[in-house]
């Protein structure tokens, strides 16, 4: 197999900012053509979202009478109200960011912890346990899920934030990535740590960790962004209102009785995306040096 | 703990060990399981138990009453395989799956490279504020998305009349057996686009400039240098990018999951929805082998990609 093939990706700051140079081609007139059918394209594709914003502040009424109708004619709180007052949302966030705050710290200290070990010490097993890793990498959710929730039932979990975030606290890309930027790290650096006497902890702690901010940085973001979104899995795993996370909540009520209801549903939309949609857009650099970091989202 | 640092010897590329090295891995061995133990301890019981019990499974009867006494599950060989294959609605889900995946990826690749070169070649501001623009589907949450996306799918929502303006008639998007495939499809194309494009983009940007330059003096048009320089020496990204899109396409789940719960008739059911079906139904063994096929059959597109990926490199 040549599951390492990805790693001809440096990880690392890709250089996306365009500071470099690059040949320009075409008169000013081809450019600002292409210019148009950007500003075009990207206003299509962030249609969805407009949309959503607009509609949120619609009635039920209004939405029902003229279904494309663009700016609301008589715009509204209520639809936002109802989901503060009526619908606990205040509860339904906490859990999202209990189970994300969790997922994160224990990914931020699993990976790195074994991509040290994998990276800068030798032992028996070690090819055998990366090679398992990057395995896993392939498998679709389906194929654990089945099993996954017969053992959280069977140790009394569902309905419980660690069934919530304990099967996501070890991926394997965040492995794959932890141990990709160690390797990168001098090895003359940590001898002579050893060589002042410093054990592995302390090496880990205070000569590897300091230096890996980059590969948190990206691990963090991924990891969040998975948790926050993630969906099949709480659905299943979280059965009372009490431990819904936004996406169950915003699921639940948009197949229950309220599924008519858009202008309600359209605004539940819009809390759910805009924490994340801030977060993206202030560290959008991040972001996108992530993405190109490990080709995933 | 701190007992290993205190044997001088180090371990070092090529270097000659000592005797006294051997005591020293030994240790630097534990030390190194230790790291791992606790990752080792989550992955093994959240995944590798999982994943061997599920294959497991699949050769038995196994269904949501046995959870309480596994015993009484009986082993049934590939029953369950042959059943799968001759099951009507299985192959329909691989019909739909192989649909999705055959027009989704060339799609979602066409789409991002178009995107990805206009901004490395076409304009020299705002490049952010595209890419931005772009990848905000891929950081939304399906559930939030696929509301607003039912709302404009509807008879007469947006889609609809905007359609109406070129004089397309309106499909119902979503209670159309022919129209709810292409439909997830298109927002699959909308949510993946972004991620290909920031891999195509980086791609881009590695080909160095002096090779565009001295394509345009030996007199090649834009069109041409694009599709005998850029696309050979961009081969390795773009196999990439179709290796990703494959393995996430296969799974191919949560749009009509949120969108069509599968329907109308079966027109969006996909391997992966079989599964949690079956899941839902309580056959558990059954439900395993689905997955299972649906696992052979991404390890086996991967390898295939991997080596496609491999031999020109």
């Amino acid at each position: 197999m040549t599951i390492a093939e990805p790693t001809s990706l440096a990880i690392g700051p890709a250089p996306l900012a365009g500071g470099g140079k690059r040949v320009r081609r075409g008169g000013s007139r081809s450019r600002s053509l292409t210019y148009v059918v950007l500003v075009l394209a990207v206003l299509v594709t962030l249609m969805p979202f407009i949309w959503m914003l607009l509609g949120s502040f619609k009635t039920q009424g209004e939405i029902l009478r003229d279904p494309s109708g663009f700016l609301p004619a008589d715009p509204t709180m209520s639809n936002y109200s109802t989901w503060f007052r009526d619908l606990n949302i205040g509860r339904f966030f906490a859990n999202s960011l209990i189970v994300a705050v969790f997922t994160v710290l224990g990914n931020l200290l699993f990976c790195s912890m074994v991509g040290y070990a994998l990276a800068k010490l030798d032992f028996p097993g070690k090819r055998f346990l990366f090679l398992l890793v990057m395995l896993t990498l392939m498998v679709p959710g389906v194929v654990t899920f089945v099993p996954l929730f017969v053992m959280v039932s069977k140790l009394g979990l569902v309905n419980t934030y660690p069934a919530l975030f304990l099967p996501f606290l070890a991926s394997p890309l965040g492995v794959f990535l932890m141990r990709q930027f160690i390797s990168g790290i001098p090895d003359s650096l940590i001898e002579a740590a050893r060589i002042d006497g410093a054990g592995e902890i302390r090496i880990f702690a205070r000569v590897v960790m300091p230096l890996c901010g980059p590969p948190l940085a990206t691990l963090s973001i991924l990891t969040f962004l998975g948790s926050w979104n993630n969906f099949l899995w709480p659905l299943v795993a979280a059965q009372s209102e009490d431990k819904y996370t936004l996406p169950v909540a915003l699921s639940l009520f948009s197949t229950g009785q309220n599924a008519t209801d858009y202008g309600l549903l359209l605004a539940g939309s819009v809390l759910v995306i805009t924490p994340i949609v801030a977060l993206f857009v202030a560290m959008q650099r991040f972001f996108i040096q992530s993405i190109a970091a490990t080709g995933i989202k | 703990m701190t007992a290993a640092a205190d044997s001088v010897t180090v371990k070092g590329a090529g270097r000659k060990r000592t005797t006294s090295s051997t005591a020293h891995r030994r240790q630097q061995g534990v030390i190194a399981w230790l790291f791992a133990l606790p990752f080792v301890l989550v992955f093994g019981v959240f995944m590798l138990v999982p994943l061997v019990s599920s294959f497991l499974m699949s050769f038995t009867d196994f269904t949501s009453r046995d959870v309480a006494n596994p015993g009484n599950a009986s082993f049934v060989g590939v029953d369950q395989y042959t059943e799968l294959f001759g099951d009507e609605q299985f192959r329909r889900s691989m019909v739909n799956t192989a649909y999705f995946v055959v027009i989704g990826i060339p799609l979602t690749m066409i789409v991002a490279l178009a995107l990805a070169v206009a901004l490395d070649r076409g304009i020299d501001r705002f490049r952010t504020v595209f890419r931005v623009g772009f990848y905000t589907p891929v950081v939304t949450s399906i559930v939030a998305v696929a509301v607003v996306w039912r709302f404009m799918l509807q008879p007469n929502g947006l889609l609809n009349t905007v359609l109406g303006w070129v004089g397309v008639t309106d499909p119902d998007w979503l209670n159309s057996t022919t129209w709810s495939l292409p439909a997830l499809i298109l927002m699959a194309v909308w949510r993946n686009m972004g991620t290909l494009m920031i891999i195509f983009l980086a791609g881009l940007q590695s080909i160095p400039g002096d090779v565009k330059e001295a394509a345009s003096i030996d007199g090649a048009n834009a069109w041409k240098s694009f599709t005998n320089i850029t696309l050979p020496l961009l081969r390795p990204t773009l196999l990439l990018g179709a290796v990703l899109l494959s393995v996430g396409y296969l799974q191919f789940f949560e749009e009509s999951f949120v969108m069509t719960k599968g329907g109308p008739l079966d027109a969006t059911l996909s391997v992966s929805y079989f599964t949690y079906n079956q899941f839902g139904f309580g056959e558990y063994g059954y439900a395993s082998a689905a997955s299972y096929v649906l696992f052979v059959a991404i390890a086996l597109v991967s390898l295939v990609q991997f080596r496609a990926l491999r031999s020109k490199d």
